[in-house]
């Protein structure tokens, strides 16, 4: 089972367009509520960053499975300017923004795995994997 | 193509539902359409139901929260309503507080706290 969809993230519209996309898999995939809302808002922070930061981007949502698992896998890419300081994004409360957007490490808290691939002037590659328990 | 969120006055509170997801364009609208309400019909508390919201991400919290503390500078207080268990528990883990905010569990407790909040 590999089913995906994504989502272009070149305007506001399209963060809304990207939670929707990730409310319905996550629906589809049997997550319950909280999990639902837990998903949606992590979409609609990495979709906000893309457009923040890196002006576009991409969305893509796969519903994956390993053994008997079932689970939803969340891949925010842009051709961004890359993350310079990883390790300073992921302290709870650094924000070059001004408070937009909780950041990162909230993203993290919600989902079960995440993962950032980054390199400076190249882009950035978000991936986060809830599972359905 | 920006939906209006509507502002109901009753005595001197402002009642407001938000129905349906907010986008950025929504949420920034309902700001500015709410000071002003305020200002022309001189209510000195609002009631900000969020019942049928389903999540709330960081730009809507900062949204809520800001318009707030407008408020707040413009003499009214304002209680949030009808916050979903799933969406307390995605704001808390998203690390977002809305510390110093008034809420209730529905709109009929909001009315009665504001009550209490305007009258001590």
């Amino acid at each position: 089972m590999n089913l995906r969809s994504s989502v272009d993230i070149i305007t506001e519209w399209d963060i809304v367009a990207a939670r929707q996309l990730g409310r319905n898999e996550a629906k589809e995939v049997g997550f319950g509520t909280v999990d639902q809302a837990r998903i949606t808002t992590a979409i609609s922070e990495l979709a906000r960053n893309i457009y923040l930061y890196a002006g576009k981007g991409n969305i893509e949502i796969k519903q994956i499975a390993e053994g008997n698992l079932k689970g939803l896998l969340v891949i925010a890419s842009d051709k961004g300017p890359g993350i310079p300081d990883v390790r300073k994004v992921m302290e709870d409360g650094y924000t070059t923004s001004g408070g937009l957007g909780a950041g990162l490490p909230g993203v993290k808290r919600l989902m079960d795995e995440f993962k950032i691939d980054t390199v400076v002037g190249e882009g950035t590659t978000i991936s986060a994997t809830k599972w359905l328990r | 193509m920006t939906t209006r969120i509507p502002i109901l006055k009753l005595r001197d509170c402002l009642i407001v539902s938000i129905q349906w997801e907010l986008d950025d364009q929504t949420a920034l609208a309902f700001q500015e359409d709410l000071l002003d309400k305020l200002h022309a019909t001189a209510a000195r508390g609002v009631v900000l139901d969020l019942t049928p919201i389903d999540f709330i991400d960081s730009f809507i919290a900062k949204v809520l929260g800001d318009v707030i503390s407008m408020s707040g500078l413009m003499g009214a207080k304002v209680v949030i309503t009808g916050i979903q268990p799933a969406v307390a528990i995605t704001l808390i883990e998203l690390g977002i507080r809305l510390e110093n905010v008034v809420t209730a569990l529905d709109l009929e407790n909001g009315l009665e706290k504001l009550e209490r909040e305007l009258e001590g």
